[in-house]
């Protein structure tokens, strides 16, 4: 038997969550298709009016990423600790901070990347054009494992509360404000023909951010809440 | 070699236990009694880390455990209530898995061979929700097999298993021990290992 380092414990954790999720299908097909709904029901709502749809898209997609990706967040560690493998997950000689960056990745495949590629078939509801929709999936692709990470301290909080999925959105939807006014920011910018460098990068700095510190953060909290 | 001394634990405004010392050296083998509520679940997971004592000190090999962390991990397998896998997984994915999260990576070959030892033969594949309850706890226990951990902390191991099955467990903490590692373990049912001491400790 061989010592396994971080790399492969990364590996082992992540590989183990998608299969997991392939397995549980309904679960990754609900999130997109709230997301599709919510997204798509705008248009219905408010009423063929190019213009008005135009400049509303971008907010509508990424609030409806916002709000889809709370709706996964709550299984993240729940299932695990209800089945006793969280608590086995504490004892990893590793680095249970390695680990819980591992969950994050796979949380972010399953339910934001899915999200990522949805994103410009509903920017054609929108009438949005081709450069605004590649801007929103970049800034998309930046934002949606910022979601993971923030919302993964929030699930690591509130495991094991009743009630915990609304608490659990209280958290977690202020700490990303800041996501949504870049993300929205930089396809405004674009629309408008200005140079979207600066908020595609202040999103890079914040997935940068979150990357060093939200899985430290997330195991803190995860040894709290199991005591 | 495992110390604790004056330890102290509380679960919410009720006092467990205080002044609980003990040492286990390798080899040795430890049964922790007492009625429901006494707190014996309690002092093995604060022995695993999970909840902070009152008071005291948990050592091992001459350290504190909280100073230690990982390197405890790497050297203690606990088995809780709770088996610890999942219903969608196979028992081999599920024993793969848990042995890599125990840091080691576990080839097929040895993870049926242990699941074989353990009686699963024929279910190796089968996903663990069509077993029923005492083989899912024998998909659990077959991690005692493939650990090379040297402290086992195990909470009520006999639970759902029939008499094949608590034999075999003797027979693999009778190996354990000979190979200097050590046990300490709760149980409602009698568990006897052939030629060793069989320390106990109350709780009250």
């Amino acid at each position: 038997m061989k010592k396994s380092t971080m790399i492969d414990l990364l590996w082992v954790v992540t590989r183990r969550d998608l299969v997991l999720a392939m397995r549980r299908r309904a679960d990754v097909l609900t999130t997109l298709i709230f997301f599709v709904m919510v997204v798509s029901l705008f248009p219905l709502g408010v009423g063929p009016e190019m213009d008005m749809l135009r400049k509303m898209a971008p907010g509508v997609l990424w609030v409806a990423a916002l709000l889809s990706s709370m709706l996964s967040l709550g299984r993240l560690f729940s299932a695990d600790h209800l089945d006793g493998t969280l608590e086995q997950m504490l004892l990893v000689p590793q680095s249970l901070s390695m680990l819980v960056l591992g969950k994050m990745i796979a949380h972010w495949m399953v339910a934001g990347l899915p999200l990522v590629l949805m994103a410009p078939v509903l920017g054609i509801q929108f009438d949005m054009s081709a450069e605004a929709i590649g801007v929103l999936i970049l800034g998309l692709l930046l934002g949606t494992p910022i979601l993971s990470m923030l919302g993964a301290i929030g699930a690591a909080l509130t495991l094991g509360l009743r009630g915990g999925g609304v608490l659990l959105s209280l958290l977690v939807l202020p700490l990303c404000i800041p996501v949504l006014i870049f993300g929205t920011g930089a396809v405004d910018a674009v629309s408008s023909g200005l140079s979207v460098a600066s908020h595609l990068s202040l999103l890079g700095a914040m997935l940068v951010l979150a990357l060093v510190f939200t899985p430290w953060v997330t195991a803190q909290a995860l040894r709290i809440s199991m005591e | 070699m495992l110390e604790v001394s004056n330890l102290a634990c509380s679960r919410g405004d009720h006092r467990l236990f205080a002044g609980l010392s003990f040492a286990l050296y390798p080899g040795q083998i430890m049964q922790v009694q007492g009625v429901n509520g006494s707190g014996k679940t309690s002092l093995l997971r604060t022995l695993c880390g999970f909840m902070m004592a009152d008071e005291g000190e948990i050592r091992w090999e001459g350290e504190n455990i909280q100073s230690l962390e990982e390197d405890y991990f790497a050297d203690m397998l606990y088995l809780g209530h709770l088996n610890a896998i999942k219903d969608e997984l196979s028992a081999l994915e599920n024993l793969r898995i848990a042995a890599g999260l125990s840091g080691r990576q576990l080839e097929e070959k040895d993870a049926i061979a242990a699941l074989r030892r353990m009686g699963l033969k024929g279910r190796e594949r089968l996903p663990t929700k069509v077993l029923s309850q005492g083989q899912r706890r024998r998909v659990a226990l077959a991690r005692l097999l493939v650990s090379d951990a040297k402290l086992w902390i195990l909470d009520e191991p006999l639970t759902a298993l029939d008499v094949g099955a608590v034999g075999l467990i003797q027979e693999l903490i009778a190996e354990h021990l000979a190979r200097s590692g050590m046990v300490i373990y709760t149980t409602h049912q009698p568990l006897q290992v052939d030629g060793v001491e069989m320390r106990s400790l109350s709780l009250s």
